[in-house]
């Protein structure tokens, strides 16, 4: 069974990309995967994505724990009929559209610019230090 | 009747012309099911809207709220914050990995014959319940709008298969719908989905408009008039929570049921969007990760908007028109059927219409509401339709039956044709056996929503992150959890017009139980899988994938011809 190439993967992926260089294997992966560079793209990551994630489970979660475990305090009105069960659950878009907002922006300065070097790193060998930059 | 099926011909008019463009430009495999890679950010992000604001989106919450009030904009909440773990966690790592199905994914690190027969089983499940209920909404559409058309059929419908009455309406639209399916690939889907997801923003805004218009544009007055509108059952207003989920009433397991089926829900709405094939299909049609990230953005905005126009609608169906107005058959003014909350939409276009513009206007606007309702379905079973057949064709086909020898581009395409026919014709039978009145949201993120999450989020989230997982893990979580999902709901009340009186689950939301169910199974069968020695190599090949995954190192990029495209 796993005499066929790598699936979804193997050698046909290199083509039509321009940065993709000389083709990796098993072994160069885990090498690069140890690189400072790509250590450093992971924190990154890590550091936006597993605090933000676990902000957003809870700010969802807290909406259907209040509405069955505190009707009352759910159903106040606060402006004429519009109560906090409401604006609870409108401020959930909110939190969605800024913490999106907030992603994405971080992804396509900081997460890109680490992601660059790894990819530099790959072109030039896991053996080559980071300070080698040769753009294509 | 006359307008609405002029209508109706122009849409579907549309959808042709956009099919036949495509069909030149669709003979390879990477043409037909992922557009070559060539759309861009946001023309993505306008197709992933049109993909996912389902029938149930449209009519099903809308239907929710209109008949009971503030519960049914839960679902228009999970459905916008679902997609912070797809951004976070899925789109780039997807489209830096993957082909053009989740298999794809998975296959670089287990072994491809098991984990691609199982996640194309997964797949088809999701696919084939998704599509039941927009056929639910599609057929109870079609009675109010052509009721002509329905009574004519059924002489020809007087069979039944395995005990279930084929409905004509339902059997009709998805004759139909398959036809466009296909004849088009992912070119025509994309396209459908973007004029679909123009057509319907501006169908929820004009409707908007017109009811907060109606209440001359006093939000205060407006909301007074939802809370002056009482539930029978509870007696609460409808801007209160506790109708749909009436708390503190009966227990399970020593907790409050409403309360469980409330989270339970809530776990499903949120999870399952991560793990729906055929929205994670549409990342495989952008140049690259950049993009894909960019058009989650473009989407969240479209889909946000869009969710928060439903508490409009339903809210002033419930107040317009009320319960006893909403039903297919209206004689002199009076429901002369049974209410069926899908039609909130229509019936609400139907009034606002004849309200400021006269009858022709009610004729007109109802017309107008229907086409697009009608796209919303024809576009959404494209995108299933597609991720359905990928999966059988291009995961099981391909890579499992014929994986020893080459199979040509057009016979993949052909296989591809074919499965999708066969998932028409199952989703039509499904659907006809639900019936016409279930409320096509609560079905959608009952079933299809849960299979999501039990079995393909855990395997796509440990493929990626988890350097231990391995094949029996992959295979037990996607069999586990869809498998744990269909007997669960099938055993509980489920989401009929009459809920059976002595369930054997007590819960119409499973995935409470079957989420972590899917979960447990993929780390326990992991550890199994390890103790067996079955497969060594998974763990080796993590490297790879986690590089990939992050960086986008080696992607396949556009094809075929490398297309500039600047990012978002």
């Amino acid at each position: 069974m796993e005499s066929k190439a790598v699936p979804g993967a193997g050698s046909r992926v290199e083509v039509g990309v321009p940065d993709a260089a000389p083709a990796l294997d098993a072994s160069r992966w885990e090498g690069l995967e140890q690189t400072d560079e790509f250590r450093r793209l992971v924190a990154a990551r890590v550091r936006f994505v597993l605090p933000a994630t676990v902000f957003f489970l809870v700010y969802y979660f807290a909406l259907p724990i209040l509405n069955g475990t505190a009707p009352d305090l759910m159903r106040t009105r606060v402006a004429g009929s519009v109560n906090v069960a409401y604006l609870f659950a409108l401020s959930q878009f909110f939190m969605a559209w800024i913490l999106a907002w907030l992603y994405i922006r971080r992804a396509n300065t900081v997460f890109d610019r680490l992601a660059d070097a790894v990819r530099r790193r790959a072109r030039n060998g896991p053996d080559a230090s980071a300070a080698k930059e040769v753009r294509p | 009747m006359n307008i609405t099926f002029a209508l109706f011909l122009v849409v579907v008019a549309i959808t042709l012309v956009i099919t036949g463009w495509a069909a030149r430009r669709t003979s390879s495999a990477v043409q037909f099911w992922a557009a070559g890679r060539t759309i861009t950010g946001w023309q993505n992000g306008l197709a992933i809207a049109g993909d996912y604001m389902s029938a149930a989106s449209f009519l099903g919450i809308a239907g929710l709220i209109a008949f009971n009030g503030y519960d049914g904009f839960m679902y228009s909440v999970g459905w916008l914050v679902a997609y912070l773990l797809v951004l976070f966690v899925i789109a780039e790592p997807m489209r830096n990995t993957g082909k053009f199905t989740m298999a794809d994914v998975l296959a670089y690190r287990m072994r491809p014959v098991p984990v691609r027969s199982a996640a194309a089983a997964a797949t088809i499940a999701i696919s084939a319940s998704y599509m039941m209920a927009q056929m639910v909404g599609a057929g109870s559409l079609i009675k109010i709008l052509i009721p002509g058309l329905d009574t004519a059929l059924k002489p020809f419908f007087g069979w039944s298969l395995f005990g279930v009455h084929l409905d004509p309406s339902i059997t009709l639209v998805g004759l139909l719908m398959m036809v466009y399916v296909i004849a088009g690939g992912m070119v025509a889907t994309t396209w459908v989905q973007i004029v679909k997801a123009v057509m319907l923003m501006s169908g929820a805004v004009l409707l908007t408009l017109l009811v907060l218009l109606y209440f001359q544009f006093n939000l205060g007055s407006f909301f007074d008039h939802v809370a002056s509108v009482k539930d029978k059952a509870t007696g609460l207003p409808f801007t209160d929570p506790g109708i749909l989920y009436q708390y503190g009433k009966t227990q399970v397991w020593g907790m409050d049921k409403a309360l469980l089926e409330n989270v339970s829900l809530g776990m499903a709405l949120i999870l399952g969007t991560a793990g729906l094939p055929h929205i994670l299909m549409r990342f495989f049609t952008v140049p690259d990760g950049r993009a894909a990230r960019g058009s989650v953005g473009w989407a969240m905005g479209l889909i946000g908007a869009f969710y928060v126009m439903t508490t409009f609608l339903g809210f002033g169906a419930a107040t317009l028109l009320g319960k006893s107005l909403i039903c297919a058959k209206i004689v002199n003014g009076k429901c002369a059927s049974a209410p069926n909350n899908n039609l909130s939409v229509p019936r609400l276009a139907d009034f606002l219409g004849s309200h400021f513009f006269g009858t022709f206007g009610g004729e007109f606007l109802l017309a107008c509401i229907a086409a697009v309702a009608f796209a919303t379905i024809l576009a959404v079973v494209a995108g299933l339709t597609l991720a359905a057949s990928a999966a059988f064709s291009h995961d099981f086909y391909v890579n499992v039956i014929r994986r020893d020898t080459h199979v040509s581009e057009g016979e993949q395409v052909l296989v591809a044709r074919i499965t999708a026919a066969g998932v028409g014709v199952l989703a039509i039978f499904l659907a006809s056996g639900v019936g016409a009145s279930t409320n096509a949201a609560a079905l959608v993120a009952g079933l299809a929503f849960v299979i999501a999450s039990a079995a393909a989020l855990p395997v796509i989230l440990f493929t990626l992150f988890w350097k231990r997982f391995n094949t029996w893990g992959a295979v037990a979580g996607l069999l586990g959890g869809t498998i744990a999902t269909i007997v669960l709901y099938s055993l509980g009340p489920g989401f009929g017009a009459v809920p059976p009186k002595h369930p054997v689950f007590p819960l119409s939301n499973v995935g409470i139980v079957t989420i972590p169910l899917g979960f447990l199974c993929a780390v326990v069968f992991t550890y199994v899988g390890e103790l067996v020695r079955a497969d060594r190599l998974a763990e080796r090949r993590f490297h790879e994938i986690d590089v990939r995954a992050n960086t986008g190192l080696g992607a396949e990029g556009a094809a075929p011809v490398p297309v500039i495209v600047a990012g978002e």
